[in-house]
């Protein structure tokens, strides 16, 4: 196989793994942190109020 | 005459500058009428022409019959003033095309049980039906019921009126249009043979121009939201907004052989035409079959349940692991091509992973009803929105599974696969649209329902249906694939191809017999919603909870 292609895999499937992991763990942290609770839970009741 | 404190009535810059557009696309597309290569293509470069002047005729019409002032943002007593014309026009529209979708469908699987009806003319032939059932049902049904829910939604829960004048309009007008030639270019044989992307290239840019003003015009109301969190429906609508745009542009990059005719070449060739097609294919199942249509589930659920979501963190989970792993699962499609290896097994491991994500989603939203799960005894319309939750469960499970290749070596081109898309258009797609339908008519037009015991028809007769289909088609696919594959001692194929065709019958017919309930379903829809739109019952307050249990 040519070493580009080589090269750009490698690159793609190590990096593309770092990624993901990355974005995953901060929308963990994001949707989790415990302060955010009140927000949520107001933010879930957008749909129930009337205007 | 005339108040002289009155605001002097002017043309907008929209207005003027979308009649100058329109008139000079009319004046082009009778050039190309006029020198078009075939009458098919002159017979769309006209419905182009006509279509432009109408809308020129429309916008001048508005002009001289409207108030000098724009609509105000808000009404005198601070509420937001929604624009719900545009919201009202695509429910009617889904409603129909929703009908014409099914009806074909029923054509087609009719075909296959009795080729006779395929009248033996090009134009009713099942090659060129076949793409006007998925695409009416997809793009003319789903499409309509998508643009509606996510203009009714981003408006309520952005308490903001709907961005533009003429824009929401030209979308939904523009959209339909688009309809219209991509049905009427299959019947006259006009393709680019490509599943779920037939229409060919001059179909391809107007909807591109309509899709750039869609977004547009979703990102504006959310721009002007005075509601400071943009909730979790809007995220799912924008990403499927977003994301049909860049796989409509990935696509479709064709270039025509002239300006004059029809016809068009891909820019993409051999696999990676196939790759980049079933990356556009299977993300139109992930982004249109699926983002959108969560985005009315987590507004319509908790709305009509009257309960919030059941986890708003797990929802914004649900979206972020659904939208970077739907991405990836195309090759799923291609397993045992000329695709690389590494490609399907890449494709495959994305889809299972996608079982995390889609349960958690289903889980969020039937959970919803936790702590109100008697409504589901008393109201019809929730009943067929959780039940298709339920349904999308099941596909979701269905899906990665015949992703992984061992499955797919059988499943694969075997109705098997044509009974997992049913269970999840006609069980989670169509089911969750007729519920948010049901909701939607009597909001809109301030009525109330002509009948729930209507809805509970439609309900179990479409859901007798659904059975009929999704096990009929299950039944002939592992049968169709295990006849392929049956050898006799000797090595030799077991069946000719014609066998395994006949042994097919029966449950064609079945499958044909499920299609017909599930139109009927259909039509009992649309007369309980004409009846309302029509009764001179007003919306109540206590409507839904004050119906006994039946």
């Amino acid at each position: 196989m040519d070493p580009t292609y080589q090269a750009a895999a490698e690159f793609s499937q190590q990096w593309g793994l770092v990624y993901f992991v990355t974005i995953f763990a901060v929308v963990l942290a994001y949707a989790l942190w415990p302060s955010r609770q009140k927000q949520f839970d107001e933010a879930a009741r957008i749909p129930l109020q009337e205007d | 005459m005339a108040n002289a404190l009155a605001p002097q009535k002017r043309m907008t810059i929209g207005e003027g500058g979308l009649a100058l557009a329109l008139t000079a696309l009319a004046l082009l597309t009778i050039v190309i009428a006029a020198k078009a290569y075939t009458p098919e293509y002159a017979f769309h470069a006209y419905l182009f022409t006509a279509a432009s002047i109408a809308a020129v005729f429309a916008i001048a019409n508005r002009y001289f019959s409207r108030p000098a002032e724009k609509p105000p943002l808000f009404t005198a007593d601070g509420r937001p003033n929604y624009n719900m014309g545009p919201v009202k026009f695509a429910t009617v529209a889904a409603m129909l095309w929703g009908i014409a979708g099914f009806l074909v469908g029923v054509i087609i699987a009719l075909q296959l049980a009795f080729p006779a009806l395929n009248l033996d003319l090009p134009w009713t032939s099942f090659g060129r039906l076949r793409p006007l059932h998925t695409s009416a049902v997809i793009f003319a049904f789903g499409g309509n019921v998508l643009i509606a829910t996510s203009f009714y939604v981003v408006q309520r829960t952005c308490r903001a009126r709907l961005a533009g004048d003429l824009a929401p309009w030209f979308v939904i007008l523009g959209y339909n249009f688009f309809i219209v030639i991509a049905g009427t270019g299959y019947l006259l044989g006009i393709t680019q043979g490509k599943e779920y992307a037939e229409p060919e290239w001059y179909s391809d840019l107007w909807l591109t121009v309509v899709w750039v003003v869609y977004l547009l015009v979703f990102l504006a109301t959310i721009w002007r939201r005075t509601e400071p969190h943009i909730y979790v429906a809007n995220w799912f609508y924008l990403a499927f907004i977003v994301t049909i745009a860049v796989l409509h542009l990935g696509n479709n990059p064709a270039i025509p052989v002239s300006i004059f005719s029809s016809k068009s070449y891909i820019a993409w060739s051999g696999v990676q035409d196939a790759m980049v097609q079933w990356w556009y294919g299977h993300n139109a199942v992930g982004f249109f079959l699926t983002a959108g249509f969560l985005a009315i589930m987590y507004y319509f659920i908790p709305k009509r349940a009257d309960r919030p979501v059941y986890s708003y963190r797990l929802s914004i989970i649900h979206f972020w692991a659904l939208i970077f792993l739907y991405i990836w699962a195309g090759p799923h499609h291609l397993h045992y091509t000329a695709l690389p290896d590494w490609a399907q097994t890449l494709g495959m491991t994305f889809s299972i992973m996608l079982w995390m994500p889609s349960w958690g989603g289903m889980i969020n939203g039937i959970m919803t009803l936790s702590g109100a799960w008697d409504k589901l005894r008393t109201d019809p319309v929730l009943r067929m929105m959780v039940v298709s939750v339920a349904f999308y469960g099941m596909s979701t499970f269905e899906g990665p599974m015949m992703s992984v290749k061992v499955v797919n070596s059988l499943s694969h081109y075997t109705d098997w696969t044509i009974g997992h898309v049913h269970s999840g258009a006609l069980g989670w797609v169509a089911y969750i649209s007729f519920g948010a339908i049901y909701c939607l008519v009597p909001w809109l037009w301030n009525r109330r329902l002509y009948s729930l015991k209507l809805v509970n028809w439609h309900f179990w007769v479409s859901t007798i249906g659904i059975v009929l289909y999704i096990t009929s088609m299950w039944v002939a696919g592992i049968l169709q694939g295990l006849m392929w594959r049956a050898y006799t001692a000797l090595g030799f194929l077991e069946y000719s191809f014609v066998e395994t065709v006949e042994a097919m019958h029966p449950f064609y017919v079945i499958r044909a017999l499920g299609g017909i309930l599930f139109l009927c379903g259909a039509l009992i829809m649309a007369f309980n919603l004409w009846m309302t739109v029509n009764s001179q019952a007003v919306a109540g307050e206590a409507e839904i909870r004050l119906q006994p249990a039946e």
